[in-house]
């Protein structure tokens, strides 16, 4: 059986499920982060967002062969302490509800925030219109994506 | 020599040159119209080529990348895009969005899910290539303008047809999606029929 070697949150694993299983269950079966959660399926709600050499990738449609000796960063690796910017922001601004569909949100918040330091409003909202929550929590995602900024800032 | 015969001769010598010159100039009229005929037909295959091409170009699986604005459509009914994505400069998606965040190298077969062939992209933002709505002329003469092609010569442009493999995803698109009316092959050769006539465009 093929080998695929990835470095995920900074450590390095290998796995030899098949190449074309998708990310997703790599991360959750196979190296037990379960952080990252199934929504879709089909790449239409965002739940599955990780960080692929730092784009914000549906890992429910990502074959494990594009990930082969690449970085991934899950919401576990954000940080060790919970102290990432988004992380704290995410607590100030109290913004999950159910929070189901917030670890994908995190994700694509924090790729945001890594390219764009301070993004507009339009530029969250072109970066977060591919994460979905129904518990419609966008205006508390909007403000602590700008406090995230803020708090960024002052490092 | 009477009167009479003198006037028969007058007339002669007067009506035969002016024959030949009638003759002559028939001739060359004849001659001209034989090339224009010509011209025109070569100009007819290379409009048809093109009305054929055209088919193709705005089939959803090519139109629905190449549009105006920032976003693109999908589907075979060219509805506006999921997700309000859009193009960004580059045309790989806005910086935190890009268009490889979902679309992989190949498609992904299940229903809504989104196709994927490697380079998945629109065209550049300088350079949209934006056909919607454009008549049939106007399609013509803005894909052979290298300022709004992206700089592409007619040959290039060929290359483009035959091989891009974007272009070429278009007749593998996946799950619930519709081909293109022409076979790719077919598709490529009207294109390059249309190029060796000249690669002419209607009014």
């Amino acid at each position: 059986m093929k080998t695929t070697e990835l470095i995920v949150n900074g450590e390095r694993r290998a796995t030899d499920v098949d190449p074309n299983t998708p990310l997703l269950w790599v991360l959750r079966d196979t190296f037990g982060l379960t952080g990252t959660k199934f929504g879709c399926g089909i790449a239409q709600c965002g739940a599955c967002t990780v960080n692929l050499e730092g784009d914000a990738v549906r890992s429910c449609v990502t074959p494990l062969s594009r990930a082969a000796g690449k970085r991934v960063t899950t919401v576990e690796g954000l940080s060790k302490q919970n102290t990432h910017v988004v992380q704290q922001a995410w607590l100030a601004e109290q913004v999950p509800q159910c929070g189901y569909c917030q670890s994908g949100q995190l994700m694509s918040a924090a790729v945001l925030l890594a390219k764009i330091p301070k993004p507009t409003d339009a530029d969250i909202d072109d970066a977060m219109s591919g994460n979905i929550c129904r518990c419609g929590t966008y205006h508390r995602i909007r403000r602590a994506i700008h406090r995230a900024a803020e708090l960024a800032t002052r490092k | 020599m009477t009167r009479r015969s003198r006037i028969a001769t007058a007339t002669m010598l007067v009506a035969v040159p002016v024959t030949c010159l009638l003759v002559a100039s028939s001739l060359k009229a004849d001659s001209s119209a034989g090339a224009a005929e010509k011209t025109s037909d070569g100009n007819a295959v290379g409009l048809s080529a093109f009305r054929e091409v055209a088919s193709v170009l705005v089939s959803p699986r090519c139109l629905n990348c190449h549009v105006p604005g920032e976003s693109p459509l999908q589907y075979d009914d060219s509805r506006p895009h999921t997700m309000s994505v859009k193009r960004g400069a580059d045309g790989n998606g806005t910086p935190a969005m890009r268009c490889t965040n979902c679309h992989q190298s190949t498609n992904t077969e299940f229903a809504h899910a989104p196709p994927g062939v490697s380079g998945w992209r629109m065209p550049r933002a300088k350079t949209p290539l934006a056909w919607q709505g454009l008549s049939t002329g106007e399609l013509c003469r803005s894909l052979k303008d290298p300022s709004k092609n992206g700089g592409m010569s007619l040959s290039a442009l060929v290359e483009h047809v035959t091989s891009d493999k974007l272009v070429n995803w278009g007749w593998n698109p996946g799950t619930g999606r519709t081909t293109p009316p022409l076979p790719h092959q077919q598709f490529v050769d009207k294109f390059r029929q249309w190029v060796d006539r000249g690669a002419p465009c209607e009014q």
